[in-house]
């Protein structure tokens, strides 16, 4: 269980990570480093285009699964990893 | 004028008076005055005619034929199954005719017949419907209904409620993949039964001990479950943190290495280190032959005084901030290596003798095995190990060479480590100090050693005298072969990769050599101004191999280019006190490793030149594959081989 939290921590010290949030299958999120408003708006937006990407993935070919997801917008990068159970997203901004 | 006197008739009687008095008794009787008053039969039993005993007295006075049935004769049952049709004579006919004869024995029944009859036409005109109904038998003469109310049991309803059914609203979507899911689950399932059931005698105790851990995380949101994807989030923030290097390590190419000929440059890619290793030096490097962006790092310390703990790390490329494994040890690791088709077993020597095997496979921090004073540890630093290839029992096994003078093999059998000393090596010729002229042989002390690629039982060992022997693994007590190689010890031996006779070795006697294990004497020799700590082959090319010196710089030669110099010398440390330890070459990417007295380990990108592969002239087509660099290196020592007077450099 500290490995998780040493992880996580030295995820959150990386230069320019502005947040995590885990959040489990059903889209709640469970753990947060972001004020309550945006991890919730977060939680909602990312699990839907998680779920069509991995789905989309799936689809066509149900041996494969999706490892990753990254969305590089103008002002952060938003990458997202999902599990069987839960999925992870980090936002950062690169070029800080 | 008659009187009133009786007249008489003439022909009338004359009584006396008293013969009128007289009484005549007149009886009524019952008797048929015309029926006979006996009657003469013959009987043909006694053959005589007998008198009747009672003569029939009845005599009839009336018939009349009557037309009615009784209404449960067969012939009335008939009529009425015919009522519907509307023809009354018919009826009519049919019942004179069936009247007939009925008569004689019906008279009797005249009377009831009578009644019977206007009854019987009732119910016939009143039931127009063919209904047998079973009317009950009444006496018609003497009959009265007499009902009486039973009492009723009063009713009672008695009804109970359940809880309905819980009901939860499900609703999903079955997607081809949720399918596939499904079957993977079942088949996963399937086999875990299958396991569960080979292994129920010894697992028993595993069990336990798993279910209390599982028992005390499920009912907790489970964090763990993300380690694995945090672990590849980690791996894509550091991308992204280290992108430019990322970048580079791809696709960088110096692109002044076109105007150097024979030149070439080391690019600083990633710099991996660890807190807690920072004051161990990196005794032991070493890549991971089946994931080819994973190595491992042994640090311990090579300084006599300073002796403490050890750490053996596993970086991967993808993550160049935090180890992927990380394994602590009692003493310092001096050397490793990892299995070349389980990588995930990696064999250490320690600096106090022992030697161990990890396996990363299981989460634990200590080795699946270790050696003790029992089981024949060396006594002195092991300083090489290397895995073989599994012997004939399917067992793996590994050898390690340590100062003891024993080269040992280890082999794994059913979870212990069994040793077997193949070789002690012994300094030739040793003056003894023993009474009475026993010669003990003075024990050599073994620094390193190498398998040839090829030849499975050939291996060479350098000493700390500074020899190189060259040695077979089923020869325990002789050597094939010496050769005077430096002056000090012989920190590195190392095969050619492509060529099966070259062998290169380096020394703290700052010299590096290579030979020809036919020839006893070196076909180069390079000085490099510093103690030379280690030096490698280049997996791609039979002419290329770096050192690494005290003075924190890496040499890379290129033979085929330049017989004397480096064609790339470099310092990659930044602090000039640093000395580098150890050098390895990635086998896929053009990069190497370099680890210092720090416990740091720099990743170094090879330019272009330092990789080429000899120029072809144009229209020929470019051979590859190791016979090229076999014939390569032939080719430069044939040239050294017949002018054996001229002194080497």
């Amino acid at each position: 269980m500290a490995k998780v939290e040493e992880t996580l921590k030295r995820i959150q010290s990386q230069k320019g990570v502005q947040g995590i949030i885990i959040v489990n299958a059903e889209g709640i999120p469970i753990k947060t480093t972001m004020d309550n408003s945006s991890t919730v708006q977060y939680a909602g937006l990312i699990h839907q285009l998680m779920m069509k990407a991995r789905s989309t993935v799936r689809d066509l070919d149900p041996q494969n699964d999706l490892t990753f997801l990254r969305v590089r917008s103008k002002k952060n990068e938003i990458m997202i990893a999902p599990d069987k159970d839960y999925f992870l997203i980090v936002i950062q901004n690169p070029t800080e | 004028m008659q009187g009133k006197s009786l007249v008489k008739p003439p022909d009338q009687l004359d009584l006396s008076e008293a013969e009128l008095k007289e009484e005549f008794t007149r009886i009524l009787t019952a008797n048929n005055p015309h029926a006979p008053q006996n009657i003469v039969r013959y009987s043909f039993k006694e053959r005589s005619y007998k008198p009747i005993t009672s003569v029939d007295q009845l005599a009839v006075h009336f018939v009349l034929e009557g037309n009615l049935l009784h209404k449960d004769s067969d012939e009335a049952r008939r009529q009425r199954a015919k009522q519907g049709i509307p023809e009354e004579n018919a009826i009519e006919t049919i019942t004179e005719s069936e009247e007939k004869p009925d008569t004689p024995a019906d008279v009797v029944e005249d009377v009831g017949d009578s009644e019977e009859a206007t009854g019987e036409e009732r119910p016939d005109s009143v039931d127009p419907k063919p209904r047998k109904k079973e009317q009950k038998l009444t006496n018609q003469f003497n009959f009265s209904e007499r009902a009486s109310q039973t009492l009723n049991n009063p009713l009672r309803e008695r009804e109970c409620q359940t809880e309905p059914p819980p009901r939860a609203k499900f609703s999903a979507t079955a997607n081809q993949w949720e399918i596939y899911d499904a079957y993977v689950e079942e088949l996963q399932k399937q086999e875990k039964i299958k396991e569960k059931q080979k292994s129920l005698p010894s697992k028993k105790e595993d069990d336990k001990g798993k279910k209390k851990t599982m028992l005390v995380e499920n009912p907790s949101d489970d964090i763990t479950k993300v380690t694995k994807v945090a672990k590849i989030i980690e791996r894509m923030v550091t991308q992204n943190t280290f992108d430019d290097i990322a970048q580079d390590f791809k696709y960088f190419e110096d692109a002044s290495d076109e105007f150097r000929e024979h030149e070439g440059t080391l690019l600083p890619l990633w710099k991996f280190q660890y807190d807690k290793a920072k004051r161990l030096s990196v005794t032991a490097l070493c890549w991971n032959q089946k994931y080819k962006d994973l190595f491992a790092v042994g640090l311990g310390s090579y300084e006599f005084t300073k002796q403490g703990r050890g750490m053996l790390l596993f970086y991967s490329l993808k993550n160049s901030t935090f180890p992927a494994y990380i394994f602590s040890t009692q003493a310092g690791v001096m050397c490793l290596d990892i299995h070349e088709q389980l990588s995930y077993l990696v064999a250490v020597g320690f600096y106090d003798g022992c030697v161990a095997v990890y396996n990363l496979k299981e989460d634990r921090p200590q080795p699946v095995y270790k050696s003790t004073t029992e089981t024949g540890k060396h006594t002195d630093p092991v300083w090489q190990v290397k895995w073989q290839k599994d012997d004939m029992d399917n067992n793996h096994n590994f050898y390690s060479i340590s100062s003891d003078g024993r080269v040992v093999s280890w082999t794994i059998v059913k979870n212990e480590l069994v040793f077997t000393d193949i070789i002690r090596l012994s300094i030739e010729g040793a003056v003894s100090n023993g009474q009475e002229g026993i010669q003990i042989p003075a024990v050599a002390c073994g620094t390193s050693f190498d398998f040839h690629k090829h030849i499975d039982y050939l291996f060479l060992v350098g000493t700390e005298e500074g020899k190189i022997h060259k040695c077979s693994k089923s020869y325990s007590s002789q050597f094939l072969e010496t050769y005077t190689a430096h002056n000090m010890a012989v920190d590195a031996v190392k095969w050619n990769h492509f060529h099966p006779k070259v062998f290169i070795s380096c020394s703290s006697d700052w010299t590096v050599k290579i030979w020809d294990h036919t020839i006893k004497s070196p076909m180069f020799t390079f000085d490099l101004n510093a103690a030379v700590g280690d030096v490698a082959w280049s997996p791609y090319s039979s002419t290329v191999f770096a050192a690494v010196t005290t003075d924190g710089k890496v040499h890379v030669f290129d033979l085929s280019f330049n017989k004397y110099e480096a064609i790339c010398q470099q310092a990659v440390v930044a602090k000039k006190k640093t000395k580098l330890t150890h050098i390895e070459f990635n086998p896929v990417y053009p990069i190497i490793i370099v680890g210092d007295d720090r416990g740091y380990v720099t990743s170094l990108k090879l330019s272009p030149n330092l990789r080429k592969k000899p120029k072809e002239k144009k229209g020929q087509e470019l051979p590859k594959g190791p016979e090229v660099e076999v014939a390569k290196m032939e080719k430069l020592l044939s040239l050294l081989r017949e002018p054996e007077s001229t002194p080497q450099d």
